[in-house]
């Protein structure tokens, strides 16, 4: 994903065990601070198709 | 090259006498120059109808899919690997081909030479070392070497893996080359010129799927891009869509592409189709040491799990 130009930060990995609560509160702190610094998402903005006004 | 010709000609037409294939495939002359058709060829008489030289670039096992004849099929280096991974992932027996191994030197980039002449051309045949191009009112000759098609210039893999037949001594292999100098050069760009980089390159990009069907790994009965429930991506011309579509076939290709360079000659409009695969090929390379299509007895890195497996990306 980052060769095709999603900046690093956007996307993580992590494996948590649903017994690792703690650990999950972290790493969603992490991530979601590592995401917002990276700015509004600028790229895999669909426009919606114009249609065709009637006449 | 040239000589296979004759050797391809004898040994299909006795393959096909003696019954033990019920179809050969392989190029016969196209229409126009440079083009040459894949052809399948049931009785021995037509034989004859076999040619080979530096215009067989389509992959044939893309023809192989779920058959069940025996098969003669004449293979390159890069088409046996197809064939291999074809076998590894159970779409055609082994005991049913009878491989013709043909070790190939690389084929020629029919747009390159178009490029380099203004009239239309109306001829065009070959000898060892060269092309030699006539056209509306031109005449020339060009170094085959400076017209090969980008994958069979960084090929490594030019003698076939796996054969029944080898049809003549094996080439030398080609060794020092960087097969990913220009994936390199996308790595070191910043994010924005990344996205700008692919942007460009699919902005042509008319969705004619002719890459999916030229690919030997596509092979799947409903592709992601045909399935409209759910609906994963969008059918039409716009560039995320797109995107997706190229950058989705690319993923589900990474570890069994074998760079034949089937996509990027059947695309109509020459976009470079093989920088989406490039990348995942070094990637599996240095994290697997994996290349596709090698042997019969490896499982993919993909297919298989081993607790070694690189995994410092997840925390």
């Amino acid at each position: 994903m980052e060769h095709m130009g999603i900046e690093p930060d956007r996307l993580h990995y992590s494996w948590i065990s649903s017994a690792e609560s703690t650990k999950f509160v972290n790493v969603a702190k992490t991530v979601t601070e590592a995401v917002k610094s990276q700015g509004p998402n600028r790229m895999f903005i669909k426009k919606e198709a114009k249609a065709a006004k009637a006449a | 090259m040239l000589e296979y010709e004759d050797r391809i000609i004898e040994l299909a037409e006795t393959l096909l006498k003696d019954r033990r294939v019920d179809m050969v495939i392989g190029f016969r002359k196209g229409t126009v120059p440079m083009m040459n058709e894949p052809c399948f060829i049931k009785n021995p008489e037509e034989s004859r109808l076999l040619v080979w030289d530096s215009n067989c670039g389509i992959n044939l096992a893309n023809y192989l899919m779920d058959r069940k004849e025996k098969i003669g099929i004449i293979a390159k280096g890069c088409d046996s690997r197809n064939i291999v991974v074809h076998i590894v992932e159970n779409k055609i027996q082994r005991e049913q081909l009878h491989i013709i191994g043909v070790p190939c030197k690389g084929m020629i980039d029919r747009r390159k030479i178009t490029a380099m002449f203004d009239g239309e051309i109306l001829e065009v045949s070959e000898d060892a070392e060269a092309i030699s191009v006539k056209g509306d009112g031109f005449e020339e000759s060009v170094k085959k070497a400076d017209v090969l098609q980008e994958n069979c210039s960084i090929c490594v893999h030019r003698n076939p893996v796996i054969y029944d037949d080898l049809l003549a001594e094996k080439v030398n292999e080609q060794i020092g080359l960087d097969r990913y100098e220009d994936v390199r050069s996308i790595e070191a760009m910043p994010a924005q010129e990344k996205w700008e980089y692919f942007e460009d390159l699919i902005s042509n990009c008319i969705r004619c799927y002719a890459c999916r069907n030229a690919c030997p790994l596509c092979y799947c009965p409903t592709c992601f891009v045909d399935e409209s429930r759910p609906q994963w991506v969008g059918k039409g011309q716009d560039a995320i869509d797109t995107r997706t579509f190229h950058f989705l076939r690319a993923y589900h290709c990474a570890g069994r592409c074998t760079d034949c360079g089937a996509c990027e000659r059947a695309c109509p409009v020459g976009i470079k189709v093989r920088a989406f695969t490039k990348k995942l090929e070094k990637d599996c390379l240095a994290l697997f040491n994996w290349e596709a299509g090698l042997s019969t007895d490896q499982r993919p890195p993909l297919d298989v799990y081993r607790p070694d497996d690189p995994d410092e990306f997840i925390k």
